[in-house]
């Protein structure tokens, strides 16, 4: 059984992170909050009133926390056919720039980011693109650094490449060993893994796409609007923006700056 | 808490492909004034294309929301592949791509447990046909939470590991023939309606 935390436990830790900590958690998506929470007791085997001892007398445990609490789940070509609008809708246009500049923006574990240099390479266009990839939690972006992908979720990884329209054999970009497949240093290469908190930085740089698929949906409504502001100020002028096939721009006062590149796959453009 | 939404009364649907049939029936069977919220949670393969609300519901009425769409009473949504369905007190709903619970994810115990936490004895849960114990944790909370909690009778479910696990384990359940899970549910709705309007 996961542990269970009621609302009322929930906004006593909000506000004591806010107390203790100056972050804010209460822009979280609740729901989502709770269960990652009680998985995390559960977890370390600790109580709630153990969870707000620590808090409160350790300082270098919120970062821990806040770390657990964020979602690593991620797989290489999640929604292969996202993949295939990109090489038909976007690739086309990046292709006129000299230099290509792409932020994945939480890129958790990093197999989004070697998804898209796979694309790109296979489109002849990684050796002039810079990718930037972000992410909160340290520890995903040292696996990501290294290139580290589970042994055991290739097999699904390479089964979305092939839907995605890949045409190389997928195994050239990866070496095994043991447990994990290392991901081919001229996939990484021109790959740049750095730590970002969407909910407390800033602009740091102008692209011509920005990815931020199934992170926005960990915020509450006004979160959500802040951060795509973040991303909408991070674009070049016709910019793209990526986000998850079941996320939404509608909900956000910044609608009207995107015309509707691919709806089915969640591609928009900011408009001149 | 559970007063502040405009949802009344909330049906969560669990099952797996096996439980394709009832759910074709069910929603051929609720009427247009139906005004309960229906949430169906199935196991279903990822990275696929899929028109499975279409297949399922084919007049149209079954979506698969968006992350903080808000569910409207009538409302029939079907859990997207490769997330997992909760809801918010105020009606809201939110996906989440967390680990697999069950080898699942969408996970029925997910939208389950989230369901009774949140809207209590306006829950109403349905354990169909299924070949894991996902569903069952979280009719477990439906009922402790005060809900109401049906059951497809394994005897007429093409897999009965789901329906089954749930008997042996949980009390207060109610177990029926798919017909009869329909009946019960548009039953619930009209007396619903009638004690509000008298």
């Amino acid at each position: 059984m996961m542990g269970e935390i009621s609302d009322d436990d929930l906004r006593e830790l909000v506000t004591l992170v806010k107390s203790q900590h100056n972050y804010d958690l209460g822009n979280y998506a609740a729901a989502s909050l709770k269960r990652r929470v009680g998985r995390y007791l559960s977890q370390c085997g600790i109580s709630f009133f153990e969870l707000k001892y620590r808090l409160t007398n350790n300082q270098d445990f919120f970062p821990e926390l806040l770390e657990a609490l964020s979602v690593n789940v991620t797989e290489m070509f999640r929604d292969p056919f996202f993949y295939r609008a990109l090489k038909e809708k976007v690739f086309p246009i990046l292709a006129t720039y000299p230099v290509i500049k792409i932020w994945h923006a939480g890129c958790s574990s990093g197999e989004e980011a070697f998804s898209m240099a796979i694309m790109l390479k296979e489109a002849g266009l990684l050796h002039r693109s810079r990718i930037y990839a972000t992410d909160i939690s340290r520890e995903m972006l040292e696996r990501a650094a290294a290139g580290i992908v589970p042994l055991h979720a290739m097999k699904d990884n390479t089964a979305n490449y092939i839907s995605a329209g890949g045409t190389e054999d997928f195994s050239e970009y990866y070496s095994a060993r043991y447990d994990y497949a290392i991901i081919s240093q001229e996939i990484r290469k021109q790959i740049i893994f750095s730590q970002h908190n969407l909910v407390t930085d800033y602009v740091f740089n102008e692209f011509q796409l920005v990815c931020c698929r199934n992170v926005l949906i960990y915020f509450n409504r006004p979160l959500q609007d802040n951060v795509i502001g973040l991303l909408t100020q991070s674009l070049a002028p016709l910019g793209f923006l990526a986000i998850g096939l079941k996320e939404s721009l509608q909900f956000t006062s910044h609608y009207a700056k995107y015309a509707t590149v691919d709806a089915q796959n969640k591609i928009f453009r900011l408009r001149g | 808490m559970s007063g502040q939404s405009h949802i009344r009364n909330l049906v969560v649907i669990g099952g797996s492909m096996g439980s394709f049939p009832v759910l074709l029936a069910l929603f051929a069977s609720l009427p247009q004034e139906y005004s309960a919220t229906v949430i169906v949670v199935v196991h279903r393969p990822k990275n696929v294309k899929s028109q499975l609300e279409q297949m399922l519901c084919p007049d149209g009425r079954l979506k698969e929301p968006d992350d903080k769409e808000i569910m409207q009473p009538g409302g029939f949504y079907l859990a997207p592949q490769n997330y997992h369905l909760l809801v918010e007190p105020d009606g809201t709903i939110a996906l989440d791509t967390a680990e697999t619970i069950n080898y699942s994810r969408p996970s029925i115990d997910a939208t389950f447990l989230s369901a009774a936490t949140a809207f209590g004895t306006r829950v109403t849960g349905v354990l169909l046909s299924g070949a894991n114990k996902d569903g069952v944790e979280g009719l477990g909370a439906i009922i402790s939470h005060g809900g109401r909690a049906l059951v497809q009778d394994p005897a007429t479910a093409m897999s009965a590991i789901m329906p089954g696990a749930a008997i042996e384990k949980l009390d207060g359940i109610e177990v029926y023939a798919p017909e009869e899970i329909i009946t019960a549910l548009i039953k619930s709705d009209i007396e619903y309606k009638n004690g509000k309007t008298e």
